[in-house]
């Protein structure tokens, strides 16, 4: 069952430069308990894909300018009504914990405020409710740690506090932007670990952003690819790690360690990371892309099943044929 | 990656704003510099028949009187020009004299560092914990009113500013590249500092002078209106806004129309001092 | 806290320490005897002598500051000559008037400078924020004695609905206020525009929107609070600014506090009022320096636990 589907979205942000669209035709959609990784380098548009489906995108730099957000069969896009969902039944974990938690007031109150404000718990159901989810997220010794502030935990730690928040009210979805990337590498295991928990647990969605795909191998049932605001593949983990049909996602899979495979020399994609401000006509990814030709230039690929592949895996390339033999 | 358009739109406006300040403050400068010769102002000239006449009255000798006359029957356009020149010129020494000793105290503190540093900026904590005014005020009591008198309290209540720029400055600057280079050839101290601090502090100093000077014109016009700045004798804003006082019941105009020239200006200078300052260093905004 | 406390007082007495001694410098420091010029020339010998006994002007110049901090601290600024009474006491009168009129306009400038900046930094860029920004910029360069002349002509003279000067009633107070509040509101205005418009791009307020809250809640809970911590710092310092301008405005509307003694003691060459009224408006600005500090503290975690 869909439980967010997104379609066309277009999202424009006004920058010095010029008018810039961080999303650009993007669809898709994720299932209800599935967990979906989008996957994209930064400018992507991965995390204001994100912002959108959350109804904040920074005012009055950027706009949803175009496309439909529907949850659980409810506009998103509608004025309201992402305001009604947003802390209860789709929540959101940011990159880094320490700017995300407000530094003037104690971790509990910040997580006992979802209960205050959403059910008009009393201080004290509050407080208690935060300690339980507190213990939940494993943070030791927690009934001590409630009346801390941000800047006296760890960043994993602070990264478990957030996690509280987003799982207070028992969200269906949660989206999680690069919830790892701030921390140390080992506290980057742990933190996916419990995700990946509290999903099961919850049996919520659970949209992971990130840029590496050594976070979600294992983890995720799904990837999203995006490039310049659009999608360009989509597919299983393991149909597109072994399939990819985008040169962009086979530049990525041979840029990143092999996940269980032989340790071959890593590949870095070739060329710089588009600049918005001035992309290409046509395929955005054309001038790093060694299979681009004169219809890449004149005419914008659609995502569309490739041959001989499940009809759940889709890319957006006029050449996957190349891609697909070249690689493996 | 999202800079707001806001930010595009306010560099433009920023530009409209330096040059509407630019323009006031030029048709200030020029009107105290030749204005006083067009309307020739008196100070012992007292003509009785000529006493607090209303803005638009033509007077005895024939003349124009645009903004009328005050209580001994002076032109108070004549009166205002001359209060012009004085405003400027006192803002003007006053900047000059501040700017030096806080530069110069600055230099020294950014640049030597140590237990100098520590004494003159632990120096300059006390006395922004002092209201200036009041510094001023007390100052300006001691050595009684005249335009030398002045120049000398503001300086002394304003120099703040200045060393803790120039402070910055010179910190920032010591540590650069070329500055150790021209160490490393044998520069002395003296030629360091005055060809390679002190370049640097140029134009930080005279953006703050910008945001100051609005406020010394006024600080000049406040303390000659208690009676503590320029003499009774000498026209400045603030004296004649004082004189004014006493007759507001026939002579609205003694007052108000210096206040309005006086306010605007000072609006000006801040409007160009905010400009500039955005423009070229946003992080004196907390100074 | 409490190390953050100890150091935070002993920064506020340093500084008394401070204005104490400037005051003592500059007097000596400005040319001519000074029993001679705090007298003014129409004093004659015996009056003189007797303040050059005071100052202990034949001593050398540390035995006189020793003898002066001495004065200082127990309050001892001498007899106000022209109105035969200990000058501290005469100052200490005034006091609950300047209270009264710095406390009034205050509140006025908080109530009134806060929602503005507000909501200027929520409207940002837009005509609103434009007239708010114009209404600040005015405030803080209009002369305040200037203004309150045109609210007496305007208000008093004209519709003659306030007094125009003195004090008693509530009345008397509302002009006062206004000329006094206007500057400082101005500049409140500003600092909680732009402190505002700094937090609001901030991690946490993305956090607070994620969260579901109102919007109401994000910006005067959860934006404000972190808002606040530069505001009130610098709003500790512009106060001194309000204190010097309860001279001007105290003159202007014969109101009967510390500003207007110090200007008359200034007209009567009344030294020792002088020293008394300066040294203890210092000391008021000192304290609400030290109370904006703790309030910092306060309103800070990382600040206030940083020494513990």
């Amino acid at each position: 069952m869909v439980l967010l589907s997104v379609r066309d979205l277009r999202v424009e942000f006004a920058t010095s430069g010029g008018v810039v669209t961080a999303v650009d035709g993007a669809s898709f959609d994720v299932g209800s308990g599935e967990t979906v990784a989008l996957l994209g380098e930064s400018g992507s548009g991965k995390s204001v894909t994100a912002q959108a489906v959350m109804g904040i995108v920074p005012k009055p730099a950027g706009r949803v300018c175009g496309g439909s957000i529907s949850y659980d069969g409810r506009d998103l896009l509608a004025p309201g009504v992402a305001k009604g969902l947003r802390g209860r039944e789709i929540a959101m974990v940011f990159q880094d914990p320490l700017s995300s938690l407000n530094p003037v007031f104690r971790v509990g109150a910040q997580i006992g405020e979802m209960f205050r404000r959403h059910r008009g718990a009393s201080r004290r159901e509050a407080r208690a409710a935060a300690l339980d989810l507190m213990k939940r997220v494993g943070i030791p010794a927690a009934s001590k740690r409630l009346d801390d502030y941000p800047h006296q935990f760890s960043g994993g730690m602070r990264q478990r506090v957030m996690i509280a928040m987003a799982l207070a009210l028992s969200p269906r979805l949660l989206i999680a932007d690069e919830p790892t990337t701030a921390l140390d590498v080992t506290v980057q295991a742990q933190i996916m670990d419990l995700l990946t928990r509290l999903q099961a647990e919850e049996g919520m969605s659970l949209v992971l952003i990130t840029h590496d795909l050594g976070v979600v191998a294992g983890v995720a049932d799904r990837v999203i690819l995006m490039y310049a605001g659009r999608v360009v593949e989509t597919g299983s983990l393991r149909e597109v790690y072994e399939h990819s049909g985008h040169p962009y996602t086979s530049g990525l899979m041979a840029s990143v360690p092999a996940v269980d495979g032989p340790r071959d020399r890593l590949v870095p994609i070739q060329g710089s990371p588009p600049d918005l401000l001035s992309l290409p006509s046509g395929c955005s990814f054309r001038p790093r892309c060694q299979y681009a030709d004169e219809q890449c230039a004149e005419v914008e690929p659609v995502l569309r099943q490739l041959p001989d592949r499940p009809s759940t895996h889709q890319a957006a390339c006029h050449h996957p044929e190349g891609v697909l033999t070249d690689v493996h | 990656m999202v800079a707001p358009v806001a930010a595009r739109r306010r560099t433009r406006a920023g530009s409209a704003r330096i040059r509407f300040g630019f323009a006031v403050i030029a048709v200030y400068v020029v009107a105290a510099a030749i204005g006083p010769w067009l309307f020739r102002y008196n100070p012992v000239d007292t003509r009785t028949a000529d006493r607090l006449k209303p803005p638009f009255t033509r007077l005895s000798d024939g003349s124009f009187a645009i903004f009328g006359t005050d209580q001994v029957g002076q032109d108070l356009l004549a009166q205002m020009l001359q209060g012009a020149r004085i405003s400027i010129a006192v803002g003007l020494a006053t900047l000059l004299l501040a700017g030096t000793i806080g530069v110069t105290i600055g230099l020294a503190a950014g640049y030597f560092g140590g237990w100098l540093d520590g004494v003159l900026m632990r120096l300059a904590d006390i006395q922004l914990a002092f209201p200036s005014i009041l510094l001023a005020i007390f100052i300006a009591a001691l050595l009684g009113p005249s335009v030398v008198n002045v120049v000398i309290v503001l300086a002394v209540a304003n120099w703040v500013t200045f060393a803790r720029v120039a402070r910055g400055q010179a910190l920032a600057t010591r540590r650069r590249e070329f500055v150790d280079a021209s160490r490393t050839l044998g520069a002395g101290t003296w030629r360091l500092v005055t060809r390679c601090v002190l370049p640097a502090c140029v134009a930080p100093v005279l953006v703050v002078a910008t945001v100051e000077i609005g406020h010394v014109i006024l600080a000049e016009a406040s303390l000659s209106f208690l009676g503590l700045g320029t003499p009774a004798s000498t026209p400045s804003w603030g004296v004649t806004i004082a004189n004014g006082r006493n007759y507001l019941a026939d002579a609205w105009w003694i007052s108000t129309i210096p206040g309005i020239a006086l306010a605007f200006l000072v609006i000006s200078l801040g409007v160009l001092g905010d400009a500039l300052r955005d423009r070229y260093d946003p992080r004196l905004r907390s100074l | 806290m409490g190390a953050y406390v100890v150091r935070r007082l002993f920064f506020s007495l340093f500084v008394l320490w401070g204005a104490v001694t400037i005051i003592f410098v500059v007097l000596r420091l400005v040319p001519g005897d000074p029993a001679y010029i705090m007298l003014g020339p129409d004093a004659d010998q015996a009056q003189v002598a007797a303040l050059r006994a005071q100052l202990g002007l034949d001593q050398s110049l540390i035995q006189q500051y020793a003898t002066y901090l001495a004065n200082v601290v127990h309050l001892d600024f001498g007899e106000s000559f022209r109105l035969n009474a200990d000058s501290m006491s005469l100052v200490l009168q005034r006091v609950p008037a300047t209270i009264q009129l710095a406390t009034t306009a205050l509140l006025l400038s908080l109530l009134i400078g806060l929602p503005l900046g507000v909501i200027a930094a929520l409207r940002a860029h837009s005509w609103v924020d434009r007239a708010i920004s114009v209404f600040s910029l005015m405030g803080q360069s209009t002369p305040s004695f200037w203004l309150g002349i045109v609210l007496i002509l305007v208000f008093a003279r004209g519709l003659k609905v306030l007094p125009s000067a003195g004090s008693g009633s509530w009345a008397h107070l509302v002009l006062p206020t206004i000329t006094l509040a206007l500057p400082f509101l101005a500049i409140l205005v500003r600092l909680t525009r732009s402190g505002l418009l700094e937090v609001v791009h901030e991690g946490y307020v993305q956090t607070a929107r994620a969260k579901g809250l109102g919007e109401g809640i994000v910006v005067l809970v959860h934006a404000m609070r972190n808002a606040l911590i530069p505001i009130v710092t610098v709003v500790g310092l512009q106060f001194g600014a309000l204190l010097g301008g309860t001279v001007i405005v105290e003159t202007v509307f014969a109101w009967p506090g510390v500003g207007r003694l110090l200007i008359d003691s200034i007209g009567r060459r009344d030294y020792g009022v002088v020293q008394a009224s300066i040294l203890l408006v210092a000391t008021i600005f000192v304290l609400i320096n030290l109370l904006v500090d703790l309030l910092y503290g306060f309103l800070d975690p990382r600040v206030r636990l940083a020494g513990d």
